[in-house]
């Protein structure tokens, strides 16, 4: 339901486009009285929560920062790959926004209906917020329709993604406890780009390491629609081999293209695979609120922006951050909330008419569990390069010299660090 | 105490603001730069736990364990891999930032 430029200014034009009703009755409808300078934030998760608070700080409280987001409760999806294995549990990952009201940010549980990039208005089902700049980091949505018999109720139903963290994930960790002694895992992982590359890999270690301990004859099978292991290969293959042997199986170029739900079938180009468990992770574009705005690009996934200052290169005063920009920058929690502050520094600079930073420098760690214990990362430090307009990873990033218990423990701080970090 | 004067004096002919402004980007970059570490070391480099707190760290100590992530000098997980993405002038200006928060 994406509506293009060219499609929002013919509606504009007939007169049917959202929002356009009479101006003294939009004026009554905004939801909290705009007094100064405005930012509304769509989204609370790693991006938007981070550019909140940032923004609240770095501009002494000086400027407005509503922050909008549907889920009462914050649910880190790092990490959440370590529910399956029973490591923890869903609410050991789960925090409030509590910690936020220090900050003086105004926030509103509720769902965006629609946004008018012209107006400068962001609408819910009771009335609308005014904006002097829009930052909108809605994540990702599925894009069942690429699979045949998938949709997003077989998804909460039967066939979980659990590529959110939540309730999927604790109903997946459900199929795995009932699931039989020699029975078949199989992972489906769609073609990058999508959400969290070394996800897909870290939950099969996950699994793999529950079944080793309690159905030892089991297996995980990885249907994988890339032409290789996408990310930390080495360390990957080493955990299944080592950690998992005779367990994991990887096939590449293995795209799921059918389900059939009635039998927990998948179906690839080349044959049919019954699984005891079937975790079919879809392919991925930007969350729905990014169509609403009008900001998605030809693509008709992910949104172009500038990375000076994360606004979208489709309309002005409508910055994108996290998931769902375009961006040869991995899909990850930690890099969500670099540029997050990137885009707080520059949303200030821009509302106090001073130039934005210039030299935009971020980092981005990924940590996988590759057992309950033991972790392997993948870290880089990425500079803005001015001639390719666009973040370029820096000299000497890279990935673990081999698994550790060590690193086990650093990816715990890690968790416990990001979210202080993002939510108080 | 020539610094004082030249101040007052660029004050009395109203020249002051850019000087003043000049110092403020300097401040902010730095700023930007080290909100990259707050991940693992905590908003400001107060960390929550398990990693090193960066809030008020010594500057020489700050700039010497930089230089030896990025050689290798000094063992590490993964601070050899975030230091070698920058320079030792940046090494000086995350120093600055780092030594002046509050533990
Ligand atoms: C992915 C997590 C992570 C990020 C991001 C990170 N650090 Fe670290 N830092 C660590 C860990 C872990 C250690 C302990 C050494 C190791 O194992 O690498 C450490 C150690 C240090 C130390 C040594 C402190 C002492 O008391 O000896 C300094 C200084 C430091 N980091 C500075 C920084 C700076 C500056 C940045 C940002 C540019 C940064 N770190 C980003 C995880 C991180």
């Amino acid at each position: 339901m994406s509506i293009n430029r060219r499609d929002f200014l013919k509606l504009s034009v007939a007169g049917i486009a959202i929002g356009a009703f009479p101006s003294i009755a939009f004026a009554k409808s905004e939801l909290l009285k705009k007094k100064g300078q405005r930012v509304v934030i769509v989204g609370g998760g790693f991006g938007g929560a981070t550019a909140a608070k940032y923004i609240r700080m770095w501009s002494e409280n000086k400027i407005e920062v509503v922050l909008v987001e549907r889920n009462k409760q914050f649910v880190s999806c790092p990490m959440s790959n370590t529910v399956l294995s029973g490591k923890r549990t869903i609410k050991d990952l789960t925090r409030n926004y509590d910690g936020l009201k220090k900050y003086g940010i105004k926030q509103i549980q509720g769902e965006v209906t629609g946004i008018d990039p012209e107006k400068q208005a962001v609408m819910l089902a009771n009335g609308h917020l005014s904006y002097d700049r829009l930052i909108i980091a809605p994540g990702v949505d599925f894009m069942f329709e690429q699979i045949e018999g998938l949709n997003a109720k077989v998804a909460d139903e039967s066939i979980h993604h659990a590529w959110k963290a939540g309730a999927q994930t604790v109903a997946l960790r459900k199929q795995l406890e009932s699931m039989p002694d020699g029975g078949v895992f199989a992972l489906s992982i769609p073609k990058a780009p999508y959400r969290c590359p070394p996800g897909p890999y870290e939950r099969a270690c996950q699994v793999a390491h529950y079944l080793k301990n309690n159905k030892p004859k089991s297996k995980v099978l990885i249907l994988d629609a890339n032409p290789d292991i996408t990310s930390k290969k080495g360390l990957f293959t080493a955990a299944w081999n080592e950690l998992y042997p005779n367990m994991v199986e990887y096939r590449p170029n293995a795209a799921v293209l059918k389900v059939d739900v009635a039998n927990n079938t998948a179906k690839t180009e080349f044959e049919d695979i019954k699984a005891d468990v079937l975790n079919i992770i879809p392919p991925m574009k930007a969350g729905a609120v990014a169509g609403m705005a009008g900001v998605v690009g030809a693509d008709g996934r992910w949104c172009a922006v500038d990375f000076l200052t994360y606004e979208s290169k489709v309309h002005k005063n409508i910055h994108v951050i996290g998931d769902a920009i375009s961006a040869a920058l991995p899909k990850s929690g930690h890099m969500a909330t670099s540029q997050a502050k990137v885009c707080a520094a520059a949303v200030i600079e821009l509302m106090q008419g001073q130039a934005p930073e210039q030299n935009p420098t971020i980092v981005n760690t990924c940590y996988s569990m590759v057992s309950d214990m033991e972790s392997v990362h993948v870290a880089n430090v990425f500079r803005f390069n001015a001639e390719k307009q666009a973040m370029v990873s820096a000299e000497g990033g890279g990935v673990s010299a081999k698994r550790s218990e060590l690193e086990g423990a650093m990816a715990d701080y890690w968790l416990e660090n990001i979210l202080n970090d993002v939510l108080t | 105490m020539i610094k004082k004067y030249l101040f007052v004096i660029t004050c009395a002919l109203g020249l002051a603001f850019p000087a003043i402004q000049a110092q403020a980007e300097v401040d902010k970059h730095a700023r930007n730069l080290a909100a990259s570490c707050a991940a693992c070391h905590g908003t400001s480099g107060h960390s929550a736990g398990g990693t090193p707190v960066l809030a008020g760290m010594d500057k020489a100590l700050f700039i010497g364990s930089m230089k030896d992530f990025k050689s290798g000098a000094r063992p590490a997980t993964v601070m050899h891999q975030h230091a070698k993405g920058y320079t030792d002038d940046e090494f000086s200006l995350l120093a600055d930032f780092f030594a002046v928060q509050k533990r």
